[in-house]
């Protein structure tokens, strides 16, 4: 069967990064294996945040992860800057290391225990060999100051004497101190409350303008996707349901996925009547053994018998949006050319 | 949304409006001895709630939520714990009451979700089991009618296959199936008055709608008195009756949802509407963040605690801590700030604070004085990062 389509992908002339058809499969015992991402295609272009939204377990991470080989996908195409990092080895995947960074959910956890503010941030230099001593040392004072925590009181200091908000600001100088083509973010935000999550929001659009960063932003929250987002992509249980501008997929999303998603949002006001209608109802389906055709089928109002049969492709709607379904919400028409296939 | 039927064999919740509040709490102060010398949790804060009714309470995290929860029902560590206030529960004081007493009220009466399903249940029991286990102490019943009953509740909270998932252990169930788990077997007993203590956060969107919508749905049926517990003010807008909003101990607003969000009064309110991404505004809008960080519970600023982080502050702020009273127009909104929004005080700061705004985002609407820079102007966008928690 095929997969999802690649009809959303632009040249790759005009993007940094480029995942084309990436499959990841983890054994699940007695011989089954967990799908937790199947034929997953997407393009970020230099300076772009690419949002990666969708239920807990329908593999966001583990597409974060692949992109930067931590493990290697199944099979599947993961190019950066004209070089697809899948078909690296040894020492030439090592040198691309320092290109590609990632924060994660847990400030506290992720970051050293033992290890001080200093030795933490340093880290990557080390490890890359990047600079002298004493240029190393400068470049720690200027990004912890790029991410607001004073050098000088922090420097000798561990992670558990600071809040999970500073704690994700020391993560993030720790990210940006190779200067990255790429920084993976998965959940950066979600664990932190409103105050400091748009403190951190506000962070990270700083460093990117700062330091020219491309970002893949992996969140279920939608409107914090929204704020930093220039393209959304929506996942559902490891494959792509749509992907779009912000703007425009929010205001006429083309799969039922989106809408429900959509719907769920807990608005901050009181007149706003609650999208009940389009919740969602029921589990995400086991990925040991989704649903033939349409992974969302079984939990979609729309769904008609070819969605069983018949899995949906990348097909577009308008600018830059494309959606993976049979009954789309939004007129689609035919796709132009194939860019690749 | 489905309209379930009740379920038969439970006790169906008594009580009429206007029997005596179910709850009423009068000024708890809870301490917690530490390290550094006495912490202040809850400071001074009084509340009532009625059958039916769900009080939203919001604030950032550390600033009291679940300490004031634990104190109203009793779930506060023994040690170094140090408690003053009053709580009545149907018109009983019951803040005195001992371990066995508070072990009947439990589950029986009120009953609290927590923010961690996992922690909320035994990991090595059954799931069945710890729902009729709660059904056989408190009711009494016997073990064939616990059973139908658990099932019927674990129908009621939507589990598929109830009889089936009766033997299955919380591992065996996603993040979501946990929470509803918990929520059985906390209206096992048929409570008047149920806690929930963040019951979403650790949750994704569609699963936290699914919950808040089951939450919603069962205490409409059971017409309980819910206090619903979480940071995010989008939680409670669509959910809760009334709202109170915390900041280091204490409600320094309290009023009708409605009314909260129309009339809003207390800078620290507005703070934490505006540091929230709206669905409604364009990609890459700058977020209002707070400023700062919540203050120190052991050395709380002089004053109001608000103070260092308040745009609208005034000399008068550092001095003087501002009580919770009743706004002149509306009793039953309640605020306590010296300069709330709409005084001309704050309009001045609005206005500067908006123009300083539209400079940043769009200088050729404004026109800027001839010779004056404008602090827009100092600092053209993309700031540096202005906000730090600070050190
Ligand atoms: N190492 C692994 N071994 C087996 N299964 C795995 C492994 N890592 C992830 N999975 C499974 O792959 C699927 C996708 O997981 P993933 O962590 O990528 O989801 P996610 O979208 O990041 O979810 P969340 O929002 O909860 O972080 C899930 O079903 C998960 O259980
Ligand atoms: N047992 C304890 N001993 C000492 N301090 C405590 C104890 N329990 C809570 N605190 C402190 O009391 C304050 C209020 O904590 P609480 O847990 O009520 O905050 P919260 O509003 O529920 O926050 P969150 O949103 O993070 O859950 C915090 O400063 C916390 O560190
Ligand atoms: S392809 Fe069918 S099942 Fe899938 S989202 Fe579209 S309508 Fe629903
Ligand atoms: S009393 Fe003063 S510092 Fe406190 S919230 Fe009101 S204006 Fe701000
Ligand atoms: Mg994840
Ligand atoms: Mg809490």
């Amino acid at each position: 069967m095929a997969g999802s389509g690649t009809a959303h992908l632009r040249q790759p002339s005009e993007t940094l990064l480029r995942i084309q058809n990436l499959v990841v499969d983890f054994p699940a015992g007695r011989g089954k294996k967990v799908s937790a991402v199947s034929n997953v295609s997407f393009d970020i272009a230099s300076g772009e945040t690419l949002g990666l939204v969708g239920e807990s377990g329908c593999g966001k991470s583990t597409t974060g992860k692949a992109i930067m080989q931590l493990p290697r996908p199944t099979r599947g195409e993961v190019t950066l800057d004209g070089t697809d990092l899948c078909s690296l080895r040894g020492e030439q995947l090592r040198n691309t290391r320092p290109r590609l960074q990632m924060i994660f959910q847990d400030p506290i956890s992720s970051l050293n225990p033992r290890r001080t503010v200093m030795q933490i941030v340093e880290e990557p230099l080390n490890i890359w060999n990047i600079g002298t001593p004493e240029e190393r040392r400068l470049k720690v004072e200027e990004v912890l100051s790029a991410v607001g925590i004073d050098p000088e009181a922090a420097a000798e200091r561990k992670p558990h004497e600071f809040s999970g908000g500073q704690c994700q600001r020391i993560s993030i100088a720790r990210a940006v101190i190779t200067e990255p083509s790429v920084i993976i973010c998965d959940e950066p935000v979600s664990a932190l409350d409103v105050s400091v999550q748009a403190q951190i929001l506000n962070l990270l659009e700083d460093m990117k303008a700062r330091y020219g960063l491309t970002l893949v932003f992996i969140a279920h929250d939608l409107a914090v996707v929204k704020n930093v987002s220039d393209r959304v992509a929506v996942m559902y249980l490891g494959k792509m349901c749509e992907i779009g501008n912000p703007d425009a997929l929010y205001a006429a999303p083309a799969h039922p996925y989106t809408r429900a998603l959509l719907a769920a949002i807990p608005l901050p006001d009181p007149n706003a009547s609650l999208d009940t209608e389009h919740h969602l109802e029921g589990d995400l389906p086991s990925p040991i053994s989704p649903p033939s055709g349409c992974r969302f089928r079984t939990r979609c109002p729309l769904a008609q018998d070819i969605c069983a049969q018949v899995e949906p492709q990348m097909q577009h709607v308008t600018g830059d949006q494309y959606v993976a379904c049979h009954f789309p919400l939004q007129a689609v028409s035919e796709v132009p050319v194939a860019l690749t296939q | 949304m489905s309209v379930q039927t009740p379920i038969s064999g439970l006790p169906t919740p008594s009580g009429t409006p206007g029997a005596p509040k179910l709850l009423e709490v009068r000024d708890i102060v809870t301490r917690f001895t530490t390290d550094r010398g006495s912490l202040t949790a809850v400071n001074g804060v009084s509340l009532s709630l009625e059958r039916g009714r769900t009080l939203g309470v919001v604030g950032e995290s550390g600033s009291g939520k679940s300490v004031l929860s634990r104190s109203i029902m009793g779930l506060l560590p023994r040690s170094n714990t140090e408690r003053s206030g009053q709580v009545i529960f149907e018109g009983k004081e019951i803040s005195g009451l001992n371990d066995t007493e508070y072990r009947e009220l439990w589950g029986d009466e009120m009953a609290m979700i927590f923010q961690d399903p996992m922690t909320a249940l035994n990991p090595v029991m059954k799931i069945g089991l710890q729902i009729t286990e709660s059904l056989r102490f408190h009711l009494n019943m016997s073990k064939s009618d616990a059973k139908d009953t658990a099932v019927a509740l674990l129908k009621a909270v939507k589990i598929p296959e109830p009889e089936k998932r009766f033997s299955s252990y919380p591992h065996e169930m996603s993040g979501g199936m946990r929470q509803r788990v918990v929520i059985a077997v906390a209206l096992a007993c048929g409570p008047k008055l149920l806690f929930a203590d963040e019951p979403t956060t650790a949750l994704d969107v569609t699963v936290q709608a699914q919950i808040l919508d089951l939450l919603a749905e069962q205490q409409r049926e059971r017409y309980m008195g819910m206090i619903l517990v979480t940071h995010d003010l989008g939680v409670v807008a669509g959910r809760a009756d009334e709202i109170a909003v915390m900041y280091a101990g204490q409600i320094v607003e309290q009023a009708p949802t409605a009314l909260l969000f129309s009339e809003m009064k207390m800078p620290y309110t507005e703070a934490l509407m505006s540091a929230i991404p709206k669905l409604t505004d364009a990609s890459h809008t700058r977020l209002a963040a707070i400023g700062g960080r919540p203050p120190d519970l052991v050395n709380p600023p002089k004053g109001c605690a608000f103070s260092p982080r308040c745009p609208y502050v005034q000399p008068r702020c550092h001095e003087e801590s501002p009580t919770l009273t009743p706004s002149p127009t509306a009793p039953e909104h309640l605020f306590a700030c010296f300069y709330p929004i709409g005084s001309p005080e704050t309009e001045e700061v609005r206005l500067r604070i908006a123009a300083q705004r539209l400079m940043a985002t769009a200088p050729e609407f404004v026109a800027a004085p001839a010779n004056t820079p404008t602090p827009a102007q100092q600092s053209p966008v993309p700031a540096p990062p202005e906000q730090t928690e600070g050190m």
